[in-house]
C-alpha cells in the first residue's frame, strides 16, 4: 500500500476508531446496555444473549476481513493510480476454499445454537402453570388450579397518549394489574389467543411465543431476582397492538404466598356482592370506569362508534332495544365480528354496570336497570 | 423495414408491443409506486418522531404500514427489475424483441389497475387494509375491515401479471438467444432474471391460493383459518411465507444481477468466478423453498421443525457469501473508478452484507425469540431491501440510462445523491437495530419513552433519505431533457457485452438481424 493510501485509510478510519474508544471510555454500561440485547434473568435468556454475543463476534471478525480487504482494494488498485487492470476471472482452489470454510463455521456455530434452542424448549415439569390468553387488547392470566383469574390492561390514561397531559414515568409501561410470579420456581406459561394472534414477551425472560387462537404454545420462566419486569405484544393485533403491555412482578416466595391467599380471598368476597342491590348511582361509576377501559377503544368515549368499523351506541337498535338482547351481545359477542364476548373477561358486576351506564348515557334515556344477578341468570338460562 | 414507434402518444404507450416502451413504462410506473410507498413511509416516521399519538390514529397508522410494504415490494421494487429486465435483456442476448410482445403489454397494463384498486381503499368506508403486508389470519379475516375484498383482487392482479412477465422471460431467454449464445455465455443479469423468473412461476399461485383462501373464509362461510371452524390459523403463515420466503429472493436476485454487471465495467475486470455466480444463484433459489418457517419461529413448532428450519437457514450463508468474494475479487487488481453506479454497487456490498450477518444472527432461532417481530427485523430488512434492491436499481438506471436516452446525467449531482442516501440511509436504520435490541416491536404506533432518542434519529434520516430520491427524479429528468449528448456505443470505458455493441441512444428495434458471436 502506497503512502497515500495509507494517509487516507488512517484518515477515514479515525474518527470511527476514536469513537469506540471514546465512546468506550465515557460510556457507562447502562448507555451500553440500551443499545444491546438485554441479559435478562432467566437461564433462557442468558443463553440467548450468550448465542446472540457469539453471532456479533463471528460476523465482526468476517466484516472486518471482507470489508477491511474490500477497502484496501478500493485504495490501492484505482485506475488514477496509473494501474493496469489484470485479467484473471477464475481460481478454482479459493473458490472451494470459500465454500468449505464458512460451510465449516456454520456447523461448528450449529453446536451452541442447538443446545441454546434445547433450553428454549425445556418446559416439562413445571412448579406453577399459568395460561395467558391474548385479547384485543389486554391480558388474561389464570392460575390454573387456584382460581384466580383477572385480565392487565394499559392504565396509561388517554390524555398522556394524545398529548393533553405530560407523559407520565410509567409511558405504556404500566397496566392495571401485573402478573405475579415467585423467585425460584419454574413458572410454565400456556399460552393462546381469544381473538386475533397476538404474541407475549418478555425480553428479560427472554419469552416470546405467539398467542394463537385455538391453540396453546408454552414457554418457561425461572429466576431469583425479583423484581418489576416488562414486556410487549410482539405480533400485529390491530389498533391496540401497542398499547397492551406486559408487566411481570417477580417476588419473594413468602410474598407471593401472601398475595395468593389475599388474591384468593378477593374472590370469596366479590361472590357475595353479585347478588346485592346496586343503586343507579353506583351502577353508573362502575359502568363508566368499565366503558372506558373495555369498550371506548372501539366505540369511543361518547359512545359514537367508527362509522363503517365500529358502529355507535348512541341510538343503536340493541341499546335502546330489549335487555336480554344486550346482555346477550355482551355475553356472546357478534360471530364474524371484532365484537368479541364478554363472558369470561369482565365480572357480572362488570357488565351490568356497563349496560345500564350505557342505556342511561350520552343521549340514550332507557331509565331501565340491569343488576348484577340479571346477568347470572342470563349466563344460567344458556 | 424497421418502424419507429407510433406518432399518437396514446397509441405509442397504451398499444405498445416493444419491449423499450414497455420497460421505460414499467420503470416510471415503479419510480411513482416508489414515491407513494416512499409517502407512506414519511407519515410513519412522522408519528414516531416522539412518543404519543400527534398526527394520526393508531387504525390509520396500520393501514400505512401496510400499504408501505405492499406498495413497495409490489409496486415498487418488483416493477422496477421487471422494467429493467424488458429493456436489457434483448439486448444482452441479441433478441429483437421479447417473446410475447403482446403479453408483455398487458402484464404492465393490469398493474396499475391492481394498485388503483389497493390504494382506492384508502379514501373507502372503514379504510384500507390495516393487517401488515404479511396480512395474518385472522386478522385479516374475521377482524379485517370489508375493504379486504378489493385487497384480494388487487393482490390477485399483481400475481397475475408477475406471472405473465415471468413467463414472458423464460420464453424469451430459451428461445431467442443470438446463435452462439449459449447458456454459460449469458450475462449474469439474464441469469439472475430467469432464476428469479422460475421462482415467481412457482410461488405467485401459492400467493393467489392464500388470498383466495381467504376470500373464502371471509365471504363464503369456509374456515381454512377459523380454529373455531376447525381450521387452523398456523396454515396460514406456512402458506404465506411459502411464498414470501422465495419472494424476497425475487426481489435480490435480480439486484445480484445489476451489481454483477456494474462492477466489472467500473473494474475493469471480468467478472470473477462466472460460473461459481450462476451455481450460487441457482443454490440460493433452491434453498429459498426450504427456509420458510424461520419467519414463525415464536409460533410454537415442535423442537425437530425448529431445528430443521434453523439449519436450512443458515446454509443460506454459504452461496450467499460466495457472492459475495466474488464481487469483492471482481474488484481486486482491476482498474477502479467510482462513478455513481459503481458507488451505489459498492455500497450495496458493503450493505447487503451487513444485512446478511443480521439474517445470519436471526436464523438462531434461541437469539430469534428476542428478535422476533421487533425492529431489529425492521433493520434487517430495510438493508437487505432498500440498500439491496433499490441501491442496485438506482445503479442500474444511472448505468444504463445514456445507453437509454443517449444522454450523460450530471455525474456531480449522482455522486451528491449518493452520499446523502448512503448516510441517510444508515442514519435510519442503523439506530432500528438497537431499538429493537432494547426492546421494541415493530408495527408500533406508539412506543415507551425509552426509545424516543432513537426513534427521532431514525425519522431524521428517513426525511433525508427521502429528499435524496426527489435529487434522483430531478437528475433522470434533467438527463433525459437537457442531459450532455452521447453517441459513443460503450458509454463506458470498461463495459462488455452485446447491449454496448448497439448504437447510442439504442434505437427503437435492436437485433432485428441477430449478431453474430464468437
Amino acid at each position: 500500500m502506497s503512502e497515500r493510501a495509507r494517509a487516507l485509510f488512517l484518515g477515514l478510519f479515525s474518527p470511527i476508531i476514536f469513537c469506540l474508544v471514546a465512546g468506550g471510555a465515557v460510556a457507562d454500561e447502562a448507555t451500553w446496555n440500551s443499545l444491546n440485547m438485554p441479559k435478562g434473568v432467566t437461564e433462557v435468556s442468558q443463553a440467548a444473549y450468550d448465542i446472540h454475543m457469539i453471532m456479533i463476534w463471528i460476523c465482526t471478525v468476517i466484516g472486518v476481513a471482507v470489508f477491511g480487504f474490500m477497502f484496501y482494494v478500493m485504495f490501492a488498485h484505482r485506475k488514477s493510480k496509473g494501474v493496469t487492470p489484470a485479467n484473471f476471472h477464475e481460481n478454482l482452489t479459493v473458490e472451494i476454499l470459500w465454500t468449505i470454510v464458512p460451510a465449516l463455521i456454520l456447523i461448528v456455530m450449529a453446536v451452541p445454537a442447538t443446545t441454546a434452542l434445547l433450553k428454549v424448549y425445556d418446559t416439562e415439569n413445571p412448579d406453577i402453570d399459568i395460561k395467558v390468553t391474548g385479547y384485543q387488547w389486554k391480558w388474561q392470566y389464570e392460575y390454573i388450579g387456584e382460581g384466580v383469574k383477572f385480565m392487565s390492561e394499559l392504565r396509561t390514561p388517554q390524555d398522556e397518549i394524545y398529548g393533553r397531559a405530560p407523559k407520565g414515568e410509567h409511558y405504556l409501561r404500566e397496566v392495571t394489574e401485573p402478573l405475579v410470579i415467585p423467585t425460584n420456581k419454574k413458572v410454565r406459561f400456556l399460552i393462546t389467543g381469544n381473538d386475533v394472534i397476538h404474541s407475549w414477551w418478555v425480553p428479560d425472560f427472554a419469552v416470546k411465543r405467539d398467542a394463537v387462537p385455538g391453540l396453546f404454545t408454552a414457554a418457561w420462566a425461572k429466576t431469583d431476582q425479583p423484581g418489576i419486569y416488562v414486556g410487549e405484544c410482539t405480533e400485529l393485533c390491530g389498533k391496540g397492538h401497542a398499547f397492551m403491555p406486559i408487566v411481570v412482578e417477580v417476588k419473594e416466595e413468602a410474598e407471593y404466598d401472601k398475595w395468593m391467599a389475599a388474591k384468593k380471598e378477593e374472590a370469596v368476597i366479590y361472590q357475595s356482592t353479585i347478588g346485592k342491590e346496586w343503586t343507579n348511582a353506583e351502577l353508573m361509576a362502575k359502568g363508566e370506569s368499565v366503558y372506558a377501559i373495555s369498550c371506548a377503544g372501539c366505540h369511543q368515549a361518547k359512545g359514537e362508534g367508527i362509522p363503517g368499523v365500529f358502529p355507535a351506541l348512541f341510538d343503536s337498535p340493541i341499546v335502546t332495544g330489549p335487555v336480554e338482547d344486550h346482555i346477550g351481545i355482551l355475553i356472546n359477542g357478534v360471530a364474524g365480528s371484532a365484537m368479541q364476548s364478554f363472558a369470561d373477561q369482565l365480572s357480572e358486576v362488570d357488565i351490568a354496570a356497563v349496560i345500564h351506564y350505557k342505556r342511561n348515557s350520552w343521549g340514550n334515556e332507557m331509565g331501565d336497570t340491569v343488576q348484577p344477578i340479571d346477568i347470572l341468570n342470563y349466563k344460567q338460562t344458556q | 423495414m424497421a418502424h419507429g414507434p407510433s406518432e399518437s402518444f396514446f397509441s405509442r404507450w397504451l398499444f405498445s408491443t416493444n419491449h423499450k416502451d414497455i420497460g421505460t413504462l414499467y420503470l416510471w410506473f415503479s419510480f411513482a409506486m416508489f414515491l407513494l410507498g416512499g409517502a407512506f413511509a414519511m407519515v410513519i416516521r412522522a408519528e414516531l418522531f416522539q412518543p404519543g399519538m400527534q398526527l394520526i390514529e393508531p387504525e390509520f397508522f396500520n393501514q400505512m404500514t401496510t400499504m408501505h410494504g405492499l406498495v413497495m415490494v409490489f409496486g415498487a421494487i418488483m416493477p422496477a427489475f421487471v422494467g429493467l429486465a424488458n429493456w436489457m435483456i434483448p439486448m444482452m442476448i441479441g433478441a429483437p424483441d421479447m417473446a410475447l410482445p403482446r403479453m408483455n403489454n398487458l402484464s404492465f397494463w393490469i398493474l396499475p389497475f391492481a394498485f388503483a384498486i389497493l390504494v382506492s381503499t384508502l379514501f373507502m368506508e372503514g379504510g384500507g387494509p390495516n393487517f401488515g403486508w404479511t396480512f395474518y389470519a385472522p386478522l385479516s379475516t374475521t377482524y379485517a375491515p370489508d375493504t379486504v375484498n378489493y385487497f384480494i383482487f388487487g393482490v390477485h392482479i399483481m400475481g397475475a401479471s408477475s406471472i405473465m412477465g415471468s413467463i414472458n422471460i423464460i420464453a424469451t431467454v430459451i428461445n431467442m438467444r443470438a446463435p452462439g449464445m449459449t447458456y454459460m455465455k449469458m450475462p449474469l443479469f439474464v441469469w439472475t432474471w430467469v432464476i428469479t423468473a422460475f421462482l415467481l412461476v412457482a410461488v405467485m399461485p401459492v400467493l393467489a391460493g392464500a388470498v383466495t383462501m381467504m376470500l373464502m373464509d371471509i365471504n363464503f362461510g369456509t374456515s381454512f383459518f377459523d380454529a373455531a371452524g376447525g381450521g387452523d390459523p398456523v396454515l396460514f403463515q406456512h402458506v404465506f411465507w411459502f411464498f414470501g420466503h422465495p419472494e424476497v429472493y425475487i426481489i435480490i436476485l435480480p439486484a445480484f444481477g445489476v451489481v454483477s454487471q456494474i462492477i466489472p465495467t467500473f473494474s475493469r475486470k471480468p467478472l470473477f468466478g462466472y460460473s461459481s455466480m450462476v451455481y450460487a444463484t441457482a443454490s440460493i433459489a433452491f434453498l429459498s423453498f426450504i427456509v420458510w418457517a424461520h419467519h414463525m419461529f415464536t409460533v410454537g413448532m415442535p423442537i425437530a421443525g425448529e431445528l430443521y428450519f434453523m439449519y436450512a437457514t443458515m446454509l443460506i450463508a454459504v452461496p450467499t457469501g460466495v457472492k459475495v468474494f466474488n464481487w469483492v475479487t471482481t474488484m481486486y487488481k482491476g482498474a477502479l473508478t467510482f462513478e455513481t453506479p459503481m458507488l451505489f454497487s459498492i455500497a450495496f456490498v458493503i450493505l447487503f452484507t451487513f444485512g446478511g450477518f443480521t439474517g445470519m444472527m436471526l436464523s438462531i432461532a434461541a437469539a430469534d425469540t428476542q428478535y422476533h417481530d421487533t425492529y431489529f427485523v425492521v433493520a434487517h430488512f430495510h438493508y437487505v431491501m432498500v440498500a439491496g434492491a433499490v441501491f442496485s436499481g438506482t445503479a442500474a438506471v444511472y448505468y444504463w440510462l445514456p445507453k437509454w436516452c443517449g444522454r450523460m446525467y450530471d455525474e456531480t449531482m449522482g455522486k451528491v445523491q449518493f452520499w446523502i442516501a448512503f448516510i441517510a440511509f444508515n442514519i435510519t436504520f442503523m439506530p432500528q437495530h438497537f431499538l429493537g435490541l432494547a426492546g421494541m416491536p415493530r408495527r408500533y404506533s406508539d412506543y415507551g419513552l425509552q426509545f424516543a432518542d432513537w426513534n427521532m434519529v431514525s425519522s431524521i434520516g428517513a426525511f433525508m433519505y427521502g429528499g435524496a430520491q426527489l435529487l434522483f427524479l430531478f437528475n433522470v429528468i434533467r438527463t433525459i431533457g437537457w442531459g450532455k449528448p452521447i453517441d459513443d456505443p460503450k458509454v463506458w470505458e470498461g463495459a462488455e457485452g452485446l447491449e454496448w455493441t448497439l448504437p447510442t441512444p439504442a434505437p427503437f428495434h435492436t437485433f432485428s438481424t441477430p449478431p453474430v458471436l464468437k
